[in-house]
């Protein structure tokens, strides 16, 4: 199924979260709204202490909002406790019952919601064969290796058929290869069971990858909302545009051109086209991004020319590094191919060619 | 593991002070235990292997209602104890830190600080005002003060075994539907269970041991089984009295060896 972005799964208004008061006043969510659609692969993402784990766990109903509404499907849930909302959670640290089976685990849900023996058996047996567990259904929780714990703990949290599923961090703890698979796995679940997912990382490989919608946290508020590739290629702030893979900072004077568009002028004389950010008329001096891999080195002058610094080699790309003539560094990063080297030199003096519209205006 | 600069085992004179000290801690002991199957009346000259006295002690009614005595008592207290010690724990562990909590820490396990003397008199007091006020003389005044000095035995485990708990357990419980008294019942509980034992059979064994309180706070006729031996050994000493340490040493050393491993079990 599809994202359905008619209807809103959770719509956050105006939530705010205040921890302690007078001069140790924390504001750990500050005005924050958004709304997360069905079916809708939705990630949290941000540095530690950016208040996403903070806005799970007012959806999860571990805290309540200081101010402001959390609807699920148009009913107010701030004031609910946990208990009492068709939310689950998969926790960091799993938190599976020690004193359970995995089949006891993933039942319980199910039987605090009353629901009849032979139904539970039959759901769990069906989550089994999702998480791919059938065989290890009668081990305690401590007899299994930590992606199978993982596995449990996920077909726990979809057992009772949530709404909708939180995720906080839940790969943190896997080893690089089994957190690839999970990535793959979970997208899989995500899709099969059609079931709202909102997903907490501070990982943006794992954001970009995974997502159908981001949300960049910083210091409690909502940074951009938009799809991976929206995030990626146009940043609206220059802490998502850096958050965000490697990026190059420019200073230039921009003016407003057709279609919503800018022309920038750069340090160097040179005009480039660029995309500005939304809701955005620029005027004046502006910071401009361009990604390493929009644009590229060139013998002779291109847009901006400098003097190659240093040529980093890591597999399938190389980085060029070059010093700006104007003061400044710009990295630039070129695709490998099997016969040629990078055709560069050290201490070369070069140009980098930015492509149209490879460069977005930031709003500050 | 680390090599130690300093080893403690490789000092001068380690090993003699180490046997003076066990020597000094278990051979009066061992005597009491070697006399207690002596032939003879003489608990220092042996004369040859008996199970007289064992006999003699279990054919003496005042040996029987002491020591039925000193189990109803030590019951009662553990188990009272052990309920009020699993509430304090759980209200001095499920809560965020805040000012005065350390107090009641100490306010809990007060009776471990208090000289017991000081508590013997007090409450001998006090009890005695109760007494002339109701008429009532009954076994509750000593159980209410076993009750008293066994809540810091009982606390202390399970303290310690909430403190080692995972608190997102009872959060995941509440996040599946679980009501606050399910997750009481389904998660805590069972995970707490062998810190509960465990302070339970310590607060009994405290509360069978004890002999200063029960000396000061019964009445007449009230004698557990402390407390009777203290009074026959100002009388004769004869090895009845082994016999009875002796199967006393053994009813403690088999509810020690029992909370031992309890507490080591890991879920």
């Amino acid at each position: 199924m599809p994202a359905n972005p008619d209807r809103g799964a959770i719509d956050v208004r105006g939530v705010s979260k205040i921890f302690g008061s007078g001069a140790d006043r924390v504001a750990a969510l500050d005005d924050v709204s958004v709304v997360i659609c069905e079916n809708e692969f939705f990630t949290l993402l941000g540095p530690s202490g950016c208040g996403k784990t903070t806005l799970l766990r007012l959806i999860a109903g571990f805290d309540f909002p200081t101010y402001g509404q959390i609807l699920l499907h148009g009913q107010d849930i701030a004031p609910l406790p946990p208990f009492k909302r068709p939310v689950n959670t998969v926790f960091q640290s799993y938190a599976l019952f020690p004193h359970m089976t995995v089949a006891q685990n993933i039942g319980f849900g199910l039987e605090m919601l009353g629901k009849p023996k032979d139904e539970v058996t039959a759901r769990v047996d069906q989550m089994l064969k999702l998480v791919k567990m059938e065989a290890l259904k009668n081990r305690k929780t401590s007899q299994i290796s930590g992606g199978q714990q993982q596995r449990v703990a996920l077909a726990r949290a979809l057992a009772p058929q949530p709404k909708v599923l939180l995720l906080d961090e839940p790969l943190s703890a896997l080893d690089y290869k089994l957190r690839k698979e999970m990535q793959i796995e979970l997208k899989r679940l995500q899709h099969e069971t059609g079931i709202t997912f909102i997903f907490v990382t501070h990982d943006q490989e794992e954001a970009l990858t995974m997502s159908d919608r981001i949300a960049v946290m910083s210091q409690g508020k909502i940074l951009q909302v938009g799809t991976p590739w929206d995030i990626y290629d146009k940043p609206s702030e220059r802490f998502v545009a850096d958050f965000i893979g490697e990026t190059n900072f420019l200073t230039a004077k921009v003016e407003p051109a057709e279609g919503g568009k800018a022309n920038a002028t750069l340090s160097s004389g040179k005009t480039i086209a660029a995309t500005v950010a939304e809701n955005l008329v620029p005027s004046g001096e502006a910071t401009i991004v361009v990604r390493p891999e929009h644009a590229r080195v060139v013998k002779g002058e291109g847009h901006l020319p400098g003097v190659i610094d240093n040529i980093v080699y890591f597999g399938t790309d190389t980085n060029i590094h070059v010093r700006l003539d104007g003061g400044g560094a710009f990295i630039v990063r070129q695709q490998n191919t099997r016969s040629a080297g990078s055709g560069f030199e050290l201490g070369e003096h070069v140009g980098i060619l930015i492509a149209d519209d490879a460069a977005q205006v930031l709003k500050d | 593991m680390a090599r130690s600069n300093f080893a403690i085992k490789r000092q001068p004179g380690f090993a003699t002070i180490a046997i003076f000290c066990f020597a000094l801690l278990y051979l009066p002991i061992v005597t009491l235990v070697v006399y207690a199957f002596n032939e003879g009346n003489s608990v220092a000259i042996w004369q040859g292997f008996s199970l007289r006295w064992f006999r003699q002690a279990w054919n003496n009614q005042q040996v029987l209602e002491a020591s039925i005595r000193s189990v109803q008592i030590a019951s009662v207290a553990a188990v009272v104890a052990t309920i009020a010690a699993t509430m304090a724990a759980l209200a001095t562990t499920r809560t965020k830190p805040y000012r005065g909590l350390t107090f009641k820490y100490a306010f809990i396990n007060q009776p471990l600080m208090i000289p017991e003397i000081v508590t013997a008199v007090a409450l001998l007091i006090v009890f005695a005002r109760i007494k002339v006020a109701t008429g009532y003389s009954g076994l509750g005044y000593l159980i209410a003060a076993h009750t008293a000095f066994c809540i810091p035995f009982a606390y202390l485990p399970i303290r310690a075994r909430l403190e080692s708990m995972d608190l997102t357990l009872e959060t995941a419980a509440a996040d599946l539907y679980a009501t606050p008294w399910k997750t009481f019942t389904r998660i805590t509980l069972p995970l707490l269970w062998p810190g509960i034992i465990a302070g339970l059979m310590l607060a009994f064994v405290i509360s069978l041991d004890d002999v200063v309180i029960t000396e000061f706070v019964k009445s007449g006729g009230q004698d557990t089984l402390p407390t009777y031996m203290l009074g026959q050994l100002r009388r004769v000493v004869t090895p009845e009295m082994n016999a009875i340490s002796t199967v006393f040493l053994l009813i403690s050393i088999l509810i020690v060896t029992l909370f031992f491993f309890i507490s080591r079990r890991r879920t």
